[in-house]
């Protein structure tokens, strides 16, 4: 059955041979980019994980395009950024017309002195098709295609598991299963656990021609358009002059006659003028905004879209799964050595929930908009759209999605009080993900201050180039690798660039700030005090 | 700031007929778009959403007018 040239052939596990269930310390169902994500990560802090999938082969069909600058920079730590980079198309500029007209254009990364681009386009199963080869470099990944979970018993102290093979059963014990098996989540439907949140009726024609165009990098998005009346359509670049296109369709519109070729050919003509292209899929799609209430159901813990799943206006439905995984990876390594409480792994819940909460309002809004719901409604968007070609204030209102930016985990029990005054530098304050900025010493060609954070807990000094700091950053800083707290593994980093003094609010005087492995901050002062940081990873390792 | 439910304008009748001669033979419809592109050019100047939402719970807990006996 094996065939060695496709990675995702299936091949038996060695443990199939054996009469008694193997033990794994983390099982991830589904090797989707979240669960991908997931193992590369644990990987990367030494942590062996099985990756199961059902599949034999990589995904296919228009799911995912669009990732976003927080992904990216996840990415990077994995080491894959600068590939998914090279292979998709950068963007940044959306454009949104009512009618015919021009009414808005978008920038959604301003500011200079940011290592990575606000966006790329990528169709999803090269993101995937990444992930695997990158996976199939380390033993500490035992990806298995062709294995599906038919089985689940969940126990206080881990989970009995049976999978499916083309060579029987079997049967595999785990001390955490992380389901990432997607939107219909076996994992899910065994716990007998449902959603809360809503199905929207009206339903989204989308489909991928290939087309070479002079067209700009741009996503493009109509309201009312000619060649859709009352509806609205989307245009977006992909790699290898793949395009996106996405028709509103209405509720009621006949699945199998607006999927024909023939029905498509034509509202894509209609769009886009007499082009030659040829279609690389087409499909039609409803939408869910909705999530589990609980991500964490003792040492079952659900991640992706098995955990939530949003509209795909604003691009949050990957994007966020990919942010879930870096939340769960070192909270997972860490509890697994033994260096934090599984509270930690609540702590997961708590932060994601509220994460899939913000992404869940925002694609609800945006698909509200879209979409409206009855004849008020529909008078309140019309009305921003006739207002927004001549008053400023109108386009803010336009909602053709509010494209993914990461979470900010205020509130979270990691987080220790913000010792800044209130109001400064709010965009870096504790349960923020760090902000990049050009790197001002920028050893061995690493020119960026990000990719000097994560994967271990890191204590960062932004003082100005002159500035007195304590001896724990004394020289060479970078090569302070070494060095624990509390058994926690430390580094430290110093920062020094305008940029970085400016988004730190370092520019008046030394800042502190100790940010997590996933390169979230937890804590930040504006002095030293090792007791203080001690405690504060004490915090942020939900040891006290 | 709590919103204001007590005389505010200074030629009350001179508004009000401004609002209604905007509406001056209007179908439904059209009137009702107009109402929608008035309300939004207002909230945008008045700016706060405390404010905004008052005058929500203030405009939709408004009595019911009279229902005239159907015979
Ligand atoms: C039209 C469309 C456009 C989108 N655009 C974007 C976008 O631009 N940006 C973005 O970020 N997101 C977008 N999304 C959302 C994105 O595709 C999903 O959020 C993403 O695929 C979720 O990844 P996942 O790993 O959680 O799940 P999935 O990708 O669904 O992977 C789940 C995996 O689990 C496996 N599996 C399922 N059951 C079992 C079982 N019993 N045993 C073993 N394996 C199993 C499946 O084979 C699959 O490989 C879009 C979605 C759609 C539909």
């Amino acid at each position: 059955m094996s065939d060695s040239s496709n990675p995702f052939a299936y091949r038996r596990a060695p443990s199939q041979d054996r009469r008694e269930a193997s033990h794994h310390p983390i099982v991830i169902a589904g090797a989707g980019p979240v669960g991908l994500v997931l193992a590369l990560d644990l990987a990367k802090k030494g942590q062996r994980s099985v990756v199961l999938d059902k599949r034999t082969s990589l995904s296919d069909g228009s799911r995912a395009i669009c990732w976003a600058k927080r992904t990216l920079e996840i990415m990077g730590r994995l080491g894959l950024a600068d590939d998914l980079i090279a292979k998709g198309v950068t963007w940044k500029t959306g454009k949104v017309f009512h009618r015919e007209a021009e009414v808005f254009a978008f920038d959604l990364l301003p500011e200079a002195g940011h290592q990575r681009p606000a966006f790329i386009n990528l169709q999803q199963f090269y993101f995937e098709a990444a992930c695997v080869a990158a996976a199939a470099k380390t033993d500490l990944i035992d990806l298995r295609w062709g294995h599906e979970m038919t089985g689940l018993d969940a126990r206080p102290d881990g989970v009995r598991l049976t999978v499916t093979t083309p060579d029987g059963a079997d049967d595999l014990t785990a001390g955490w299963l992380v389901a990432t098996d997607g939107a219909r989540s076996f994992v899910r439907q065994s716990l007998g656990l449902g959603f809360i949140g809503q199905t929207f009726d009206d339903q989204f024609l989308i489909c991928d021609i290939k087309m070479k165009s002079a067209r700009p990098t741009e996503r493009w998005f109509w309201f009312d358009p000619p060649f859709n009346p009352g509806r609205s359509a989307l245009l977006h670049r992909q790699a290898d002059d793949v395009w996106r296109l996405d028709f509103q369709i209405g509720p009621d519109a006949d699945r199998t006659e607006a999927t024909k070729p023939e029905n498509v050919a034509a509202r894509v003509r209609a769009m886009l003028g007499p082009v030659d292209f040829t279609f690389e899929w087409i499909s039609c799609y409803r939408f869910q905004c909705r999530r589990l209430e609980h991500f964490r159901h003792g040492r079952v813990v659900f991640a992706g879209d098995a955990a939530h799943q949003v509209s795909p206006f604003g691009a949050r439905g990957g994007n966020s799964g990919v942010q879930d995984a870096d939340n769960l990876g070192w909270k997972l390594d860490l509890v697994l050595r033994a260096l934090a409480p599984e509270a930690l792994i609540d702590s997961y819940a708590q932060e994601r929930q509220q994460a899939a909460d913000e992404n869940i309002l925002n694609s609800t809004r945006a698909t509200d908009f879209i979409a409206p719901k009855g004849a008020g409604a529909t008078r309140f968007r019309d009305a921003v759209l006739e207002l927004a070609g001549t008053h400023p204030f109108a386009r803010r209102l336009l909602n053709s999605g509010r494209l993914s930016l990461p979470a900010t985990y205020d509130g979270s029990p990691l987080n220790t009080v913000d010792a800044f005054s209130p109001g400064a530098a709010p965009n870096v304050r504790p349960g923020a993900p760090a902000a990049d900025a050009p790197d001002g010493i920028a050893p061995e060609g690493n020119a960026w201050l990000l990719p000097q954070l994560g994967d271990r807990f890191t204590v960062l000094a932004v003082a100005a180039p002159n500035a007195k700091l304590p001896t724990e950053f004394d020289s060479p800083p970078r090569s302070t690798n070494g060095g624990s707290i509390n058994g926690v593994p430390v580094r430290w980093r110093t920062a020094h660039a305008p940029e970085a003094l400016q988004r730190y609010g370092a520019v008046d005087g030394i800042a502190v700030y100790l940010i997590r492995p996933d390169q979230h901050i937890a804590a930040r002062w504006r002095s030293f005090d090792g007791a203080e940081i001690t405690h504060a990873i004490d915090r942020a390792t939900a040891r006290a | 700031m709590p919103l204001k439910t007590q005389p505010n304008l200074a030629d009350p009748d001179a508004v009000y007929q401004l609002i209604v001669a905007a509406h001056h033979g209007l179908s439904a419809d059209d009137s009702a778009a107009l109402n929608a592109r008035l309300v939004l050019l207002l909230a945008n100047h008045i700016g706060d959403a405390t404010v905004i939402q008052d005058a929500v719970r203030a405009a939709t807990t408004s009595p019911p007018p009279p229902v005239r006996p159907s015979n």
